[in-house]
Formats: C-alpha cells, sequence, structure tokens
C-alpha cells in the first residue's frame, strides 16, 4: 500500500509517493468518468456524509457525484441551517453522526483547524473539504493533476500562484503539494495579501505581475475572498484589476506554453480578464473542474481501502 | 508555635544568595540567628530547597461568575500544592470587581475558603469598558492592591491618562496590558511563518511595542506608578529599558508559558496552547528569559486562567484563551534554572522578593520580621504531569504529559503548614 493516511485532512501530512498514488488512481478514474457508462463499485456499501459548514456548491457537487460513482450512499447535510444555529458544539453534531456509522466524512468548515478537530472524535475516514484559510486537499490534488497531464510532470515547474493568497486555503495546500513535488513557487500579490512569513516558506515573493510571471509554465489564480475581508486589503477593485488582473498582455510575459488556472468562482474583469478565462488554448479552468471529480473518486477509494484494511484488522484482533 | 528548618538550602532574593542553614520561626514570622530554638518543633530539610512562598500577580479566581471553572477553595489548594503563598487575584469576574461591594464580597469569600493569602486587585474602568475609572479611593480603602483592566485595554487615551493621574493622587498602582487594539483584534497566534501556514488570524510581535510606547508616554505625563503585566516580545525591551533609565515608575511581568513554550507548540490547534498573548517566537522566548535574568523584567507570574473543557474543545479561533499555572509555575520555572539560564536567588526576585514590593507586602523576604511564608521544594526531583491530579477544577494546562522536574513537598503561610507532600 502506497497510501497510508486515515483521513485526508491537508497535504502537509502526506508523502510525495502518496500524492503520485491518488494521482495515478484519478488517472484512470478520468477514464472511466469519459466513458459511456460511469460506475465502479469501490464504495458500494459505504456511506458517506457531506457536511458543509460553509456554502459550496461546486466542491459540494464534486464530492456527490464523486460518491455516486462509485457506488456510496451519499447524504449531503447542509449544516448552516441546522443544530449548530441551535447551540451544538462541533464535537456534539460530530458524535452525533459518527452515532450513525459513516464511512466517509466529507467537511467544509469556516474555521480553520476544525476538520483537524473532528477528525480526532469520530471513527471513519475525515476528508478536508476546506477548512478555513487552513487547507484544501483536494483542491490541490485536482490541480496537480490537471498540471501533470498538461505538462507531464510535476517537477522542475515555474508555478506562479497569483492574487489573494492571505485569504486563500488553495493556495496554502497548492504550496505545499507542489513544494514536496519539486517546483519552483512563486507568489504574486500586493503585499497586504501576502500572509506575513511566506518568504520563510521556500518561495519566491513578487509585488509586480511581469516581473512574478516572467518565464512560468503554469499560472494560477486565486479568487478575491471579498467575504474573508474585514475591510481595506486593497484600494478598489478596478485598480486591483489593473495591477494584478491577468490579461493577455501581463500573460505574454509567462512562457508562450502556460497554461492558466482558477480554482473558481471566477471574479471575471477582478483577477482574470473573461475572454482569456475563456481561451481553451490557454485556460485549463474547466479541465480542473473536470479532473476534481476524478481526484476525489481516488482520494475516497484511497481511505475506504485502508478503512475496510483496519476494520478487518480490528476484527481479527 | 515554633518551627525550626534544619539543613536547608535557603534562597534569600534579598541578599540574592543560595546559603545552607537554619531557620527558625516563630509567631507567624521569621525570627533573628541566635533566638532560643529549644521550644521549636524541628523541620529537617534534608538538603532541598526552602525559600520565601512566592508572591503571584494576575491569577484568575472564577469567583464570583463561572466557578464551575475555578473557587477560591480549589485555587487556595492549588496555589498551596505549588508553593505559591500569596495570590493577588484579577476583576477580569462575572461581574467585574468594580465596586467596593463585589470586592467585599471577594474578600468575604477568599478569607473562608483559601489556605493561602489572597488579595485582591480592581478593575481601572467601569464594567472593564474602558469609559469611565471606578471609584478608586474606596476600591483602596476596602483593599484592592492594583488597578487592572486586565486583558483590555482603555483605548480612549484621555480617560487612560485621567485614570493614571488619579491613581497617582492615591498613590495606586495601575497594571495594563499592552497591546495595540487595532493590530490585535480577533488575533490568535502570533504573526509568522507557522500562524500563516496554519491559517490563523496573527497578530504582529509590534502591537505590544506601540501600546507600552503609548503608555510610557503617559507614565512620563502623570507621572503615575505603572506595570505591564506581560512583555512578551524582544521588540518591547527597548522601550521598557528606557522607561526605567529615565526614571519612570515603571515594572513589568511575564507569564511563565511565555518563557517555556512558543508559537510551534500549538502543533495541529491544540487549544491548551492558546493563551493571551499568544505564544511568541523562540526568538522572543530567549529573549524574555535573558531579560527576566537581567533584572529588566522584573516579576515572573503564572497567569493562571481556569477554562473548562467546553471552551476549550472548539476550533482553535473559538476556544477560550488561558492555561491554569498555579501548580505547575514552580516546576516549569525550574526549567530555566536547569537550563543555567538563570540561577535561584534571581529566580526567586521575579518569583516573591519583586511583586512583593510592587505591592508594599513585607513577604518575599527570609530577613527577620519578615512574614513565615514560605516553600519548602526538592529542585531535581522529577515527575510526570498528569493534569487530572491538579487541584484546580479546571485542567488546561499546557505541560499535560510532560516531564516536569521540582516537586514543593511542604507550604507554610504565616507559620501554619498549609500544604504536605
Amino acid at each position: 500500500m502506497t497510501f497510508r493516511a486515515r483521513h485526508l485532512l491537508g497535504i502537509e501530512h502526506l508523502h510525495p509517493v502518496e500524492i503520485t498514488t491518488v494521482l495515478d488512481l484519478a488517472d484512470s478514474y478520468v477514464d472511466l468518468n469519459r466513458g459511456a457508462r460511469k460506475h465502479g463499485d469501490a464504495l458500494a456499501g459505504l456511506t458517506q456524509i457531506n457536511m458543509f459548514f460553509e456554502n459550496s456548491t461546486r466542491t459540494q457537487a464534486s464530492f456527490e457525484l464523486a460518491g455516486k460513482r462509485l457506488g456510496a450512499d451519499v447524504m449531503n447535510m447542509s449544516m448552516q441551517a441546522s443544530s449548530i444555529k441551535k447551540g451544538e458544539t462541533l464535537i456534539d453534531t460530530a458524535m452525533t453522526l459518527n452515532a450513525m456509522h459513516p464511512d466517509l466524512l466529507v467537511v467544509r468548515h469556516p474555521q480553520s483547524g476544525a476538520v483537524n478537530l473532528l477528525a480526532e472524535k469520530v471513527n471513519c475516514a475525515v476528508l478536508n473539504a476546506g477548512d478555513g484559510r487552513h487547507e484544501h486537499p483536494t483542491q490541490a490534488l485536482l490541480d496537480a493533476l490537471t498540471i501533470r497531464r498538461a505538462k507531464g510532470r510535476l517537477h522542475r515547474l515555474t508555478v506562479a500562484i497569483c492574487g489573494d493568497i492571505a485569504h486563500s486555503r488553495v493556495a496554502r495546500s497548492n504550496i505545499l503539494l507542489l513544494g514536496k513535488m519539486e517546483s519552483r513557487i512563486r507568489l504574486i500579490g500586493p503585499p497586504t495579501l501576502i500572509p506575513a512569513g511566506a518568504q520563510d516558506w521556500g518561495v519566491e515573493v513578487f509585488d509586480d505581475m511581469k516581473a512574478g510571471l516572467e518565464g512560468a509554465d503554469v499560472v494560477m489564480m486565486l479568487r478575491l475572498q471579498k467575504e474573508r475581508m474585514d475591510g481595506g486589503f486593497i484600494p478598489s477593485e478596478r485598480e486591483y484589476y489593473h495591477r494584478f488582473g491577468l490579461d493577455a498582455e501581463k500573460l505574454a510575459h509567462a512562457r508562450e506554453d502556460a497554461i492558466v488556472m482558477h480554482p473558481g468562482p471566477m471574479n471575471r474583469g477582478v483577477e482574470i480578464d473573461g475572454t482569456l478565462a475563456d481561451d481553451i488554448n490557454r485556460s485549463v479552468i474547466q479541465e480542473q473542474v473536470e479532473m476534481g471529480v476524478a481526484v476525489r473518486m481516488a482520494a475516497m477509494d484511497l481511505l475506504a481501502r485502508n478503512l475496510v484494511a483496519d476494520n478487518a484488522a480490528g476484527v481479527m484482533a | 508555635m515554633s518551627l525550626l528548618f534544619t539543613n536547608a538550602r535557603l534562597i534569600d532574593p534579598e541578599r540574592g544568595e543560595l546559603r545552607e542553614g537554619d531557620l527558625l520561626v516563630s509567631g507567624g514570622v521569621i525570627q533573628p540567628d541566635g533566638t532560643d530554638r529549644k521550644a521549636a518543633a524541628v523541620i529537617n530539610c534534608a538538603g532541598m530547597c526552602l525559600a520565601p512562598g512566592i508572591v503571584d500577580i494576575g491569577v484568575k479566581v472564577s469567583e464570583p461568575g463561572e466557578r464551575h471553572k475555578e473557587s477560591f477553595r480549589s485555587a487556595g489548594r492549588a496555589a498551596a500544592a505549588g508553593g505559591i503563598t500569596t495570590m493577588v487575584t484579577r476583576p477580569d469576574t462575572d461581574p467585574p470587581i468594580d465596586t467596593p461591594e463585589v470586592l467585599e464580597f471577594v474578600t468575604r469569600r477568599a478569607r473562608a475558603d483559601s489556605p493561602v493569602r489572597v488579595l485582591h486587585m480592581a478593575a481601572l474602568t467601569k464594567g472593564r469598558a474602558g469609559r469611565e475609572m471606578t471609584e478608586i479611593g474606596f476600591l483602596r480603602d476596602a483593599g484592592a492592591v492594583a488597578f487592572t483592566d486586565c486583558d483590555r485595554v482603555v483605548e480612549d487615551t484621555k480617560v487612560f491618562a485621567r485614570a493614571l493621574t488619579y491613581a497617582r493622587s492615591l498613590g495606586a498602582l495601575v497594571i495594563a496590558h499592552p497591546q495595540d487594539p487595532g493590530l490585535s483584534r480577533g488575533a490568535c497566534t502570533t504573526s509568522g511563518k507557522f500562524a500563516s501556514l496554519r491559517g490563523l488570524p496573527a497578530v504582529t510581535p509590534m502591537a505590544e511595542r506601540m501600546a507600552l510606547d503609548r503608555d510610557m508616554a503617559l507614565v512620563e505625563m502623570t507621572g503615575a506608578r505603572y506595570h505591564a503585566d506581560q512583555i512578551t516580545t524582544a521588540r518591547s525591551l527597548p522601550a521598557l529599558e528606557r522607561a526605567k533609565r529615565n526614571g519612570l515608575d515603571v515594572t513589568a511581568g511575564v507569564g511563565i508559558h511565555h518563557l517555556t513554550l512558543n508559537e510551534l507548540d500549538v502543533g495541529d490547534y491544540r487549544t491548551f496552547f492558546k493563551i493571551k498573548p499568544p505564544l511568541r517566537s523562540e526568538d522572543d522566548r530567549k529573549a524574555m528569559v535573558a531579560a527576566l535574568a537581567s533584572g529588566l523584567i522584573d516579576v515572573l507570574c503564572s497567569m493562571h486562567t481556569p477554562q473548562d473543557e467546553e471552551s476549550k474543545r472548539l476550533p482553535f479561533e473559538e476556544a477560550a484563551s488561558g492555561a491554569v499555572g498555579l501548580q505547575t509555575l514552580l516546576p516549569a520555572a525550574m526549567r530555566l534554572v536547569h537550563s543555567g539560564d538563570i540561577d535561584l536567588p534571581t529566580l526567586w526576585r521575579a518569583l516573591s522578593l519583586n511583586p512583593a514590593r510592587r505591592l508594599g507586602l513585607p513577604a518575599g523576604r527570609l530577613s527577620p520580621g519578615a512574614p513565615a511564608d514560605l516553600v519548602l521544594f526538592d529542585p531535581d526531583a522529577p515527575f510526570l504531569l498528569d493534569r487530572f491530579t491538579l487541584a484546580s477544577k479546571s485542567k488546561n494546562t499546557p505541560f499535560d504529559g510532560q516531564r516536569m522536574e521540582g516537586q514543593v513537598t511542604g507550604t507554610w503561610v504565616a507559620g501554619e503548614r498549609v500544604f504536605t507532600r
């Protein structure tokens, strides 16, 4: 077994071999998903609960589809409308769900570290679907799969991650993953949106977009997270677009074959030019969405195998 | 009744020495050498350390309001077991101690239940809201030894300046928590590589320096007596040094956790390591240890802050701040001795003599006439800390499961034994 993790809480604790294992399996699920009959049975008989404490359409749909295509019984719980509002603590909610014996728990939560806390209290495998500003591991894995399929490798690439790094869990997971796979990472953004201490992460930091994009193989744009900002990180959206929005002129500084990525949902005309986002020769944004389903199928498949193996060992012991 | 401690290693912070010898106690006070010893009961210290009891400024006893977290009885027992003979309590209770009536209540509760001495601080502003000063005169007459809004900063400089001016006229000590309110809003970690990786809201260490600079200017203006409750970053030290050199009546303290832990101890969101101000970098920790050893930082305290399991079993940002420390202050401080960073008499200046002097108390000394508030401990005795053995009602210690050295075997208050191991 080359994937040993019990939960997928972040990229931080994954080994490069584990990352490659997920991506290799995901590749095979891409083929399955492109076929006429899209059904596997890797998760048959298992129960998957999607617990979203924060609004999400895309990620939740992706996880739901991934589970269903592998035969899991999938339940969605929108936690914003539920018992949390009645004062129940996160731990109590987790214990209640745990008593229903789910096998896979997919959790998104607005607080950094909340998914780690929850994972300590339940018996099933927990997948982090994004916690606060901390990590979003399946997003980094799907980005990696997209890059690997476009560029043929993950090492020795120059990847520019641009925009609102400070509020982005996507950026953190991508920095960790690409660093483990030995790519060169550049962070580009206004200094107010670059987290303190970022220069100690083994990355290069730029506040000039053109300089930062010079020779990049991959240009990863981030959404400006207006809902996480409590005022005054940038002077205005139009100034932000002028200095840090990706358009054809700025992209010309990257390599000719550089791909453009965005985790979605996009603010067109704020961080990325709409025409560029739709340019099928440069943008792989639609492919990212496709890879998302395959990567989540692979991650849940591998976690379920470990879970089944653990349970069998438990019965024997 | 007389007590004779024999064969002790006496820690004398006043004379700055560690010596072998005997100590005679009678009538609740320490007696001069050469006094008749015949009638005394003998306690053979077997070479263990005998020191003035610790005077701990800034203990949170959760009465009134949250007695399930800590009461005067449980805090007093924990203090006795930790070698603390005087607890100086914080007014950040619910309701806050901001009127003579509430102060009278806690004074009565403490007297009835605590085996160690308890002195109380009162709020500087009503409701700790930072708008109107409390009845500083009445509160002082009722026994308040200092005035503080605890971790709340009086943001309005005019209000703070007036309170300092008024307090000065009464000779009252004001204790403040230097932290720039704007920069620190919402923060639960210290900014840097670690906090950013964890995705937690963070505050720059500069926020402490900025607030200390402001306070030093106001102290210079008003001539008030001022103590900074916790100085935790290297950047604050030059400002503190300058203020002292210029003759301002300023002292500073630090909590034991900032001397023995750093920001990385938070690890994967361990909320028992969430304290206020947040744990700092290793560079800052080392600078604080050096400042304590040099005497620039005057006072070492436990910053005892009980929190129940419910308020800690939450996502890191939502979890309550604070750690219990009454029983772990002494063994944790012994880490600094064992690492060679500080010697015992210097450590005891910060634990006992300096806080006593700052509050005008006769404690903290081994001289004849000083109160017989004493702690007997083995500085080298190792143990594994199990948080459920603590006497505090709350068990939120960051040292759970850690190896520690330094065990208290006896504590005396006014010559009466209040703790026996």
